[in-house]
């Protein structure tokens, strides 16, 4: 399957495709959360519709002496950065901006989740928030260098950045079979740049949300969509570079992807509260230690069956 | 169009490069930096140079990232509640990028500015890691080498502990290890 650039209008829906995605991931977790597990089916299929319209009506939380612009920036970034990495995410044989170094271009863009984080903690000027600011970091520096690795691999197999002939290079067999390690380190650090499930530590019950804390009506909306957002994107980018994109018998390119990349976001809600948070202390002791290693194998093996394969 | 881009990105990265000393806040004056790289780095992209303009992206936000906790951790008043001047030195700074800017743009006026050699590669991206990394890669390897040893040797002299042991049980629960030595009386210096 080639993979081309579609027309720019497409930059909407591809923008549709990404909300839907989260409104989609919402629901899943709505039907998922043992604490609703007594409220009827259709308030938790709706619970983001509801959510929404709950916080759209809510005031916004005011705090003492807080840098508006900074917090502000930081709230609406997940959100963008989710759009702005969609825009190089293969969809079926069509890709919104067909760039040739589109892999950097979604590494750029999830690095700018470290200043979107920090400043959503930093901004409101509450302890809890900052908190969770910073450990938002102390864990994106656990998570990071190993993501680096794992998008490498599929770069090195494929001889090339661009998403398109990663996508290309996976017609006759799946990358997740070369390299595992890399499909799972992968989705791991998807969890983490969501503050999903185990990787929750930056927005924990225990310091009272941390970077959630002191948002209130539509600047909690915004980060909440954003988070759901970044793992929509996160799974169709999984799907694009271990799991052959749109390539697949019978069923057209999108078809595919869509599929695929519903099944991998479901896995990744479903899996939410099966582990406990993890501490970012601990994260960094068990990434440096063996993920990046591991990771680090793993590149070896792709680059030398690549050499041997010419 | 193109005229349009470098404009706009010009004139935010030479205001928000302005904004780092006149804004009143540590963290302010941090990411008004990292907007102005990133802007650098959308002038690398519009020269077709795509993957340099997007890893200077990755590597400044990262880097004012991290510089943000130094900063935060390190300075007496962070400036986040307490506002402060973000310039020192008013004379002599001025004096150096007086004449910092005076040397660059009288080099950038004055040189007689070569024309193009051959033509653009198709891939820069391929042309840029062939040049740095073909005849270079024995120095490149081994200066990453160095780099990276630098790093790890610069920390663990840092480190107060690093050198000798590791402060508190080893896994947070599982107890001390034999050569921990919690119970001994102070916590300075190398255990005996």
């Amino acid at each position: 399957m080639t993979v081309s650039a579609a027309p720019p209008w497409s930059v909407l829906v591809g923008a549709l495709m990404v909300l839907l995605g989260a409104v989609a991931a919402a629901s899943l977790d709505g039907v998922c959360d043992p604490v609703a597990a007594r409220a009827p089916l259709a308030s938790r299929l709706g619970r983001p519709v509801f959510e929404t319209a709950r916080l759209m009506r809510q005031r916004r939380r005011a705090t003492v002496a807080p840098d508006l612009l900074l917090w502000r920036s930081g709230t609406a970034s997940p959100l963008v950065v989710a759009l702005l990495m969609s825009v190089v995410v293969p969809w079926g044989s069509s890709v919104v901006a067909d760039l040739t170094v589109g892999l950097v271009w979604f590494n750029a863009m999830d690095v700018l989740l470290w200043a979107a984080f920090w400043l959503a903690g930093w901004g409101p000027n509450s302890v809890h928030g900052l908190v969770g600011g910073y450990r938002f970091l102390a864990q994106a520096l656990a998570y990071e260098l190993p993501l680096m690795f794992a998008l490498t691999a599929p770069a090195v197999a494929a001889a090339s950045l661009r998403l398109g002939d990663i996508v290309a290079s996976q017609q006759h067999g799946w990358f997740v079979l070369q390299m595992p390690v890399a499909a799972i380190v992968f989705l791991g650090s998807v969890a983490g740049f969501s503050l999903w499930g185990p990787f929750g530590y930056p927005d924990g019950a225990d310091i009272a949300g941390g970077v959630l804390a002191e948002t209130a009506g539509v600047d909690r909306l915004l980060l909440v969509v954003g988070r759901y957002a970044l793992l929509a994107v996160g799974s169709a980018m999984a799907v694009a570079l271990f799991l052959g994109g749109g390539n697949g018998p019978f069923l057209p390119g999108w078809a595919w992807s869509l599929l695929k990349s519903a099944l991998v976001l479901a896995l990744l809600v479903a899996w939410r509260r099966r582990l406990p948070v993890w501490r970012a202390d601990r994260v960094m002791r068990a990434a440096w230690l063996f993920v990046l290693p591991l990771t680090l194998l793993q590149v070896l093996a792709t680059s030398v069956l690549a050499v041997v394969r010419g | 169009m193109a005229m349009l881009a470098f404009l706009v990105l010009a004139v935010t990265a030479v205001a928000s490069g302005v904004a780092v000393f006149t804004v009143d806040s540590m963290a302010r004056a941090t990411f008004a930096l990292a907007l102005s790289f990133v802007a650098v780095g959308g002038e690398l992209i519009l020269l077709d140079l795509a993957y340099l303009g997007v890893i200077t992206v990755l590597m400044m936000v990262m880097e004012m990232a991290i510089m943000v906790v130094f900063m935060v951790m390190f300075m007496m008043n962070p400036a986040g509640l307490m506002p402060m001047s973000m310039l020192h030195n008013k004379r002599g700074a001025l004096v150096i990028s007086a004449g910092t800017f005076l040397v660059l743009a009288a080099g950038a006026v004055t040189v007689p500015w070569p024309t193009r050699r051959g033509a653009e590669p198709a891939d820069p991206t391929r042309a840029l890691g062939e040049a740095l990394m073909g005849p270079k890669m024995l120095v490149m390897m081994a200066v990453s080498a160095v780099l990276f040893a630098t790093m790890v040797s610069a920390l663990v002299l840092a480190v107060a502990h690093g050198r000798y042991e590791r402060p508190g049980p080893p896994d947070g629960d599982a107890g001390p290890a034999p050569r921990d030595r919690l119970d001994r009386a102070h916590r300075d210096g190398p255990t005996p």
